[in-house]
């Protein structure tokens, strides 16, 4: 007995201190880039920002054949004269994609950043500097309208970038190492493309400066992943040093005009002032209906009050007053408003499993990477199997992302304009399965965030295009099984969305690289 | 020659499931030194309430106006079956409910996990006038509903299946007695609702790593055949895991430790044989990612003789010396 005991006690701690924990994580399982169409031709494609491919110079390259050529040759000779396991990782993780780890690395800095600062001890609240972006409260708060600029900035940035190498590829026409010497190893599908300057360096120079300007105490970080993404190409064979540097410079010199493109969007005046709260209150008030309060506590400042007036990418400010601003939405003293409110309440006692379960799904809330950085995720995921290349990932993800952006932008015209209260403001018997949003409820961010996505990834991925919608119509009711939300919000936010992706795709229609 | 105490298993860690960010130690454990006779059942209810108004972020204590108070009730029903004199088994499963008092978050509420325990009496000894007893304790413990450990700190637990090893120490001098025990818990992935999360940095999974934890409990007191009064310290330590950042929300994988003092008192009627109440109190001394909870509970359990051989006073007053 006592030997069964003992053995049976000794088997299972054995089988317990052997039990893997290991997770796959899907992004580390992507596959490597390895374009179905080289799209050698998006030198001519339309870009945002630039005037022309050529706006800024870059150098012609040294021939293949000169002795410094020869020593680059050398230096990617000597890194694979031994390369070690982690190395490879290295050459996967970067083989991947440009445009898609970059994305990546914004999104983890998005989340990192995705924090509301903590009071101050006289229940004010601290608001965050870009001049001191260490000190508390560390800089950004990258909430949700702060990230969808983000994300639409270094997108836009990467594929005028890349339409700028690409074009340059195409003028110097110069060979990939792998061509010109047929003993460097290439440990990466072999590109059809001239290799000067690398569309790799192009987008990682491009990245870095935005990166730095809109996550400027995250530098170190984003220093170190520039060292390891060219080093990973480098070892890959699949570009000489002189191809990196001129990419890179490239890529620095477009940054630097989107860089000034956001320094005057009116962005950094989004947190506005008390004067202003105190206006945007009394206006609701002077329309006869009930405005929106801070249910924080203590009371918190509604988030970034005058992002409205940042400057969008795909329509001018006049479209979006005339053409895209949502109709009021129903006033709080109508019977449709205390249908809807009733609406919510039920949702808040009688939740099935399944509906919180898409309610945490889609709430991408504090710490996530919000819900356009969820959008990103979606289209990288279904990206990484369509064989794109650097500059059709680079104009995919800048269609999706303006959009999303010009979605927070109106989104928060309509939020401020209006100034409806939300659910649990008007019945405090409701309580929330999710966090909830400091700022007026009409309309859905969530939801007009995830119809102009679901507009633009349809017409980027034809086959899935229902699958989208009943992402974004899933996305969107979300928010009223978490009871922060009431159906006109939502409603109205896809119609919003829809509308603001339509604006995307008739950019795609016309920027040559259908 | 001292006879063998036979004693109803207690249930001093009942409160312990209602800790906090959650309960780090486990739920219902079979944290004391004394075994349930051969044959015999020992079964009840209990019902308990703990709360907290200030946490650890990290190490930075503060509260929250968002969370106000939040309290935690629990009903629990145990149980204990003496397979032999030395090797018992034991059952618990709890329905928790929680609230917040202030801010917008709904409490939740549900049955949490049933945990099973495997108790032996692996050595014993007699040195000088008191008695040494070495017990090795397996235990399992795995959610039974499906609510959402995503939403602390009002979740009624982590939904992780948890395997516990415990290795414990009984002296017994007179009716002076200590125990002393420390438990390795392993703990198995979660599975969020949600495909990417972020801990000290960005995970695309819905599954959580959970750090393991080891749980200390030191109790020294009075034992007769009617009364059992002790003190209790005992200390949960999460093995990795990370921090709370400012003003951010707990997450399942967070490094939560805490430190309690408590009692608890049980109490053998003599009027109904076999009839007993327990009470246990405590109060969190220290902690990490924790909220600074103190509790009450209570409950009532009978023996019933299943093996049919021996009686239930056996049970009770063979614990003499």
């Amino acid at each position: 007995m006592k030997k069964i005991i003992i053995t049976s006690f000794t088997a299972a701690v054995t089988l317990l201190l052997s039990c893997s924990k290991k997770i796959e994580e899907a992004n580390l399982q992507y596959p490597l880039l390895n374009p179905v169409k080289a799209d050698a031709n998006a030198g001519t494609w339309k870009p945002v920002l630039l005037s022309a491919p050529n706006e800024f110079a870059c150098a012609a390259p040294i021939a293949t054949t000169s002795p410094d050529y020869i020593i680059q040759l050398n230096e990617i000779k000597s890194f694979q004269n031994d390369i070690s396991a982690a190395e490879r990782d290295q050459v996967n993780y970067w083989g991947a994609g440009a445009v898609l780890r970059w994305n990546e690395i914004m999104r983890e800095l998005v989340a990192r950043h995705n924090i509301p600062p903590y009071q101050n001890p006289d229940g004010t609240y601290p608001v965050p500097s870009a001049n001191n972006p260490l000190a508390y409260p560390t800089f950004p708060f990258a909430n949700p309208p702060y990230a969808s600029r983000a994300y639409a900035y270094l997108s836009a940035a990467q594929y005028d970038a890349c339409i700028a190498a690409y074009y340059y590829k195409q003028l110097y026409n110069r060979a990939a190492p792998f061509t010109v010497d047929a003993n460097i190893q290439t440990l990466l599908p072999k590109s059809t493309l001239p290799s000067y300057p690398s569309e790799d360096a192009v987008v990682m120079g491009v990245s870095v400066e935005l990166l730095k300007l809109l996550f400027p105490g995250d530098q170190d970080y984003i220093n170190q992943k520039a060292e390891e993404h060219k080093r990973a190409r480098l070892v890959a064979g699949a570009n000489v040093r002189s191809d990196l540097d001129a990419g890179e410079a490239l890529g620095k010199l477009v940054a630097a005009k989107f860089i000034a493109r956001a320094r005057g969007d009116r962005a950094g005046a989004a947190v506005g002032n008390a004067t202003i709260w105190a206006q945007q209150e009394a206006d609701c008030v002077a329309r006869g209906e009930l405005p929106w309060k801070s249910q924080e506590s203590p009371a918190r400042p509604g988030m970034l009050p005058l992002f409205g007036k940042v400057r969008t990418w795909l329509f001018d400010s006049l479209t979006m007053v005339t053409t895209v601003r949502p109709p009021a939405p129903p006033s709080t003293s109508s019977q449709k408003f205390k249908d809807e409110l009733n609406e919510i309440y039920d949702f808040s006692k009688n939740l099935t499993r399944e509906q919180l379960r898409i309610a945490h799904y889609w709430a991408d809330g504090i710490n996530t990477i919000t819900p356009p950085g969820h959008w990103n995720y979606i289209a990288a995921n279904d990206f990484v199997n369509l064989g794109f290349s650097e500059a059709r990932w680079a104009r995919n993800m800048a269609l999706l992302n303006m959009s999303m952006m010009d979605a927070a932008v109106a989104c928060w015209d309509a939020k401020y304009t209006y100034y409806n209260p939300r659910p649990s403001q008007m019945d405090p018997r409701i309580k929330t399965v999710t966090g909830l949003p400091n700022f007026p409820s009409y309309i859905s961010g969530h939801s007009t965030f995830s119809g102009a996505a679901s507009t633009v990834l349809g017409y980027i991925v034809p086959s899935k295009a229902q699958s989208y919608t009943d992402m974004a119509k899933e996305a969107s009711i979300s928010r009223m099984y978490g009871a922060i939300h009431y159906r006109s919000d939502c409603e109205m936010g896809l119609v919003t969305g829809n509308k603001i992706g339509t604006y995307a795709v008739n950019r795609g229609h016309t920027d040559g690289a259908e | 020659m001292r006879k063998k105490y036979y004693h109803m298993y207690k249930l001093a860690a009942v409160l312990i499931a209602l800790l906090s960010f959650q309960n780090p130690a486990a739920a219902q454990t079979d944290i004391d030194g004394l075994l349930m006779q051969k044959g015999f059942f020992c079964v009840g209810p209990t019902a308990g309430k703990s709360s907290w108004k200030n946490y650890w972020e990290g190490t930075f204590k503060r509260d929250n106006a968002n969370l106000g108070t939040v309290s935690t009730t629990a009903y629990m029903l145990m149980g204990n079956y003496g397979i032999t004199d030395k090797l018992n088994v034991l059952f618990g499963i709890p329905y928790i409910k929680t609230k917040a008092s202030a801010g917008q978050l709904a409490g939740q509420k549900g049955l949490q996990d049933l945990s099973l325990f495997v108790k032996w009496v692996a050595k014993e000894k007699h040195i000088g006038k008191g008695h040494l007893k070495g017990i090795v304790i397996g235990g399992w413990s795995s959610p039974v509903s499906g609510y959402t450990p995503d939403l602390l700190p009002l979740s009624i637990g982590l939904h992780s299946k948890t395997a516990m090893f415990r290795l414990m120490a009984d002296y017994e001098r007179g009716n002076w007695f200590t125990t002393l025990s420390g438990t390795y818990n392993f703990r198995n992935n979660v599975e969020l609702d949600r495909d990417s999360y972020y801990t000290t940095e960005m995970h695309y999974t819905s599954e959580v790593k959970m750090p393991d934890a080891t749980y200390f409990n030191l109790r020294v007191g009075y034992r007769s055949s009617t009364w059992i009064i002790e003190a209790i310290a005992d200390k949960w330590t999460t093995i990795g895991g990370y921090d709370i950042s400012k003003n951010n929300m707990p997450f399942i994988s967070n490094k939560m430790n805490a430190t309690k003092l408590g009692i608890h008192i049980k109490y053998d009627t003599d009027f109904i044989n076999g009839l007993s109440f327990v009470a246990d109190g405590f109060t969190t001394v220290a902690g990490r990612n924790v909220g600074q909870a103190s509790g009450f509970s209570g409950g009532i359990f009978y023996i019933f003789d299943l093996g049919k051989k021996q009686k239930k006073s056996d049970n009770k007053k063979t614990a003499d010396k």
